[in-house]
């Protein structure tokens, strides 16, 4: 009787878990099929979506990239550096203020904070499209008029990410560096910013690869100007050139050594902290 | 309004204020830059948009737009779209139930089993978000191809003539350009949006709850149900919003795997901005989006009735 019941929880214990694993495994599928799409040579056939040989060729010749690649990709890099500097700024301060100070008119500031993460990211996008247009801008719509939309949208990213690492501090630090006569600048730039740092930082990679993937309002707010996402959608309509899943691949690879990175000195700070 | 307040991923009872700290008018000066930007490119957005709805339809860009108050824009919208918007609702409504179920396994097996590889399984969740959304959608033309293995399996396991009854794909013979291709594109895209909230719920709950509701002889099924699942309602709601707003507003699925009878309501205000320069009908339609959704996202959070949301 009690085998079956070991049985039976070892079963209720270890299936969740699988089944878990298994939608984990589903969500990196798509992911395998961009890095071996990276190795492949399509140059024989033009169905693109088929794997056809294996080559190194897209990963050590960048200078044949599809024409136009190079430069939507760097369009992309500079956007979401722009983005990321200019949300993670004014996000941060927002933050600090939306959990250290008490003034009126917080919850409607919640509340717009909120907004722009719970609307379709087409309203967004056809709402200052329309701005653009009918405050007569709407000829110079480029890298301006995207930079402007990605920090919008960023924005309020940065805000709730930096806001749950504040809320989750103990102020208690704060007040016994105050307790130990630091200053306020000292008690801000010792205790406090070092510990809401972390928050900081992933709030700035998170800014970063939103602004980075952005298609949707980016290409309502883009004119002339070609991103790496608008690159890859006009790229589907031609076939799409395998190049694209090499900058997908490294996206990728990059993006997790820096997550692993930050999680490491994470690590270390907390362990430097607890001795 | 207030109520889409609440689902905000910080809990509302860790953002208490800690008493106020040098002077009064800190707290404005740091807000200032941000409110600023969010009410001039945001706020003051809606407001064109909700005029350039209301334009009269005659108008060009190039002429100029007059505002004449045209609100038979919107009639004019619904009544020849009507079909994409309907479809964007059961697609995204769809997509959003799929990802509820696998959503749920997936944050509670981090919750509740992982142990020590919770913060590993966590980072994975948001790994794919790093790789392109449109490179990972092309990927799945790629998988659902027509002589690909996962077609083949399907019929092997006539799971396609299933899919067929159900309405869901018009041959028995593919997937791809199919409504099974958009809805599974979807679920696929927005399932990240609904782990995380669903984690952040189920792992505030007491362990010691569910441990009493075995003491007193509920089986774990009835445990699930009547302790766990409830405590979780915030993480449940907040996801739902998160993944259907979202999918109701795409277009990117029903363009790369669908087919021209799956197009949604965003195909369309994209072509219309874009190709067509209709802003007079796109705004409408945009504005008739946003008002569906807000009237859905009132009504979903009363009925869920989970107080502390609203």
């Amino acid at each position: 009787m009690n085998g079956v019941r070991r049985a039976k929880r070892w079963l209720g214990d270890h299936l969740v878990l699988g089944l878990g694993l298994l939608v984990l495994v589903y969500t990196f599928v798509p992911i395998a099929v961009v890095v071996l799409m990276s190795f492949n040579d399509s140059s024989r056939s033009r169905n693109v979506y088929k794997f056809q040989e294996f080559t190194l060729e897209h990963w050590l010749h960048p200078g044949d990239w599809a024409p136009g690649m190079a430069d939507s990709v760097w369009l992309s890099v500079r956007i979401a550096l722009f983005a990321t500097l200019v949300a993670t700024l004014l996000g941060t301060l927002a933050a600090f203020a939306l959990v250290r100070h008490r003034f009126a008119g917080r919850s409607s500031a919640n509340l717009i904070i909120f907004l722009p993460m719970a609307s379709p990211e087409i309203v967004m996008g056809s709402s200052l499209l329309a701005l653009f247009v009918s405050s007569g801008f709407g000829g110079q719509l480029g890298f301006w008029t995207i930079l402007i939309a990605h920090i919008m949208f960023c924005l309020s990213f940065v805000i709730v990410t930096v806001k749950a690492r504040l809320s989750g501090l103990d102020a208690n630090l704060e007040q016994a560096a105050m307790d130990l006569y630091a200053t306020e600048a000292q008690t801000f730039w010792r205790v406090t910013f070092p510990l809401v740092l972390p928050g900081i930082v992933g709030a700035a990679l998170l800014s970063f690869s939103l602004s980075f993937d952005d298609f949707i309002i980016t290409n309502l707010n883009a004119g002339q100007s070609v991103t790496f996402p608008m690159f890859v959608w006009g790229a589907n309509q031609r076939g799409v050139p395998m190049e694209v899943n090499v900058i997908g691949t490294a996206m990728f690879l990059i993006s997790v050594a820096i997550v692993l990175l930050v999680e490491i000195t994470r690590r270390r700070q907390a362990k430097a902290l607890a001795a | 309004m207030t109520s889409t307040a609440g689902i905000a991923p910080a809990n509302p009872h860790e953002v208490k204020p800690q008493p106020p700290r040098g002077r009064k008018l800190t707290g404005y000066w740091l807000i200032l830059p941000a409110a600023l930007w969010l009410g001039l490119f945001f706020v003051i957005p809606f407001y064109s948009l909700v005029s350039a709805s209301l334009y009269d339809p005659d108008g060009s860009v190039l002429t100029g737009y007059d505002m004449t108050w045209h609100v038979a824009n919107f009639a004019d919208a619904i009544g020849q779209y009507k079909a994409q918007i309907l479809r964007s609702l059961a697609y995204a409504g769809t997509a959003t139930l799929i990802c509820l179920v696998l959503g749920y396994v997936l944050a509670y097996a981090i919750a509740f089993k992982a142990g020590r590889w919770k913060n590993l399984m966590l980072v994975l969740v948001i790994a794919p978000f790093f790789t392109s959304f449109l490179l990972r959608t092309l990927s799945w033309k790629l998988i659902l191809a027509d002589d690909g293995w996962v077609v083949g399996i399907a019929q092997a396991l006539h799971v396609t003539n299933l899919l067929n009854l159900l309405g869901l794909t018009s041959t028995d013979d593919r997937l791809l350009a199919t409504p099974f291709a958009v809805i599974a594109g979807l679920t696929y895209n927005f399932l990240p949006f609904m782990v995380l909230p669903l984690y952040a719920s189920l792992e505030k709950v007491d362990i010691r709850l569910i441990e009493a509701a075995s003491d007193l002889y509920a089986s774990p099924i009835r445990g699930f149900f009547k302790v766990t699942f409830p405590l979780s309602l915030p993480g449940v709601v907040a996801g739902t919003l998160l993944t259907f707003i979202p999918a109701a507003g795409d277009y990117i699925n029903a363009e790369l795997l669908g087919n021209p009878n799956t197009r949604m309501v965003g195909n369309v205000i994209q072509s219309l901005f874009n190709t067509q320069l209709d802003y007079a009908t796109a705004g409408a339609l945009s504005v008739t989006l946003m008002a569906i959704i807000i009237a859905a996202v009132l009504v979903y959070v009363r009925t869920a009735g989970t107080e502390e949301l609203v």
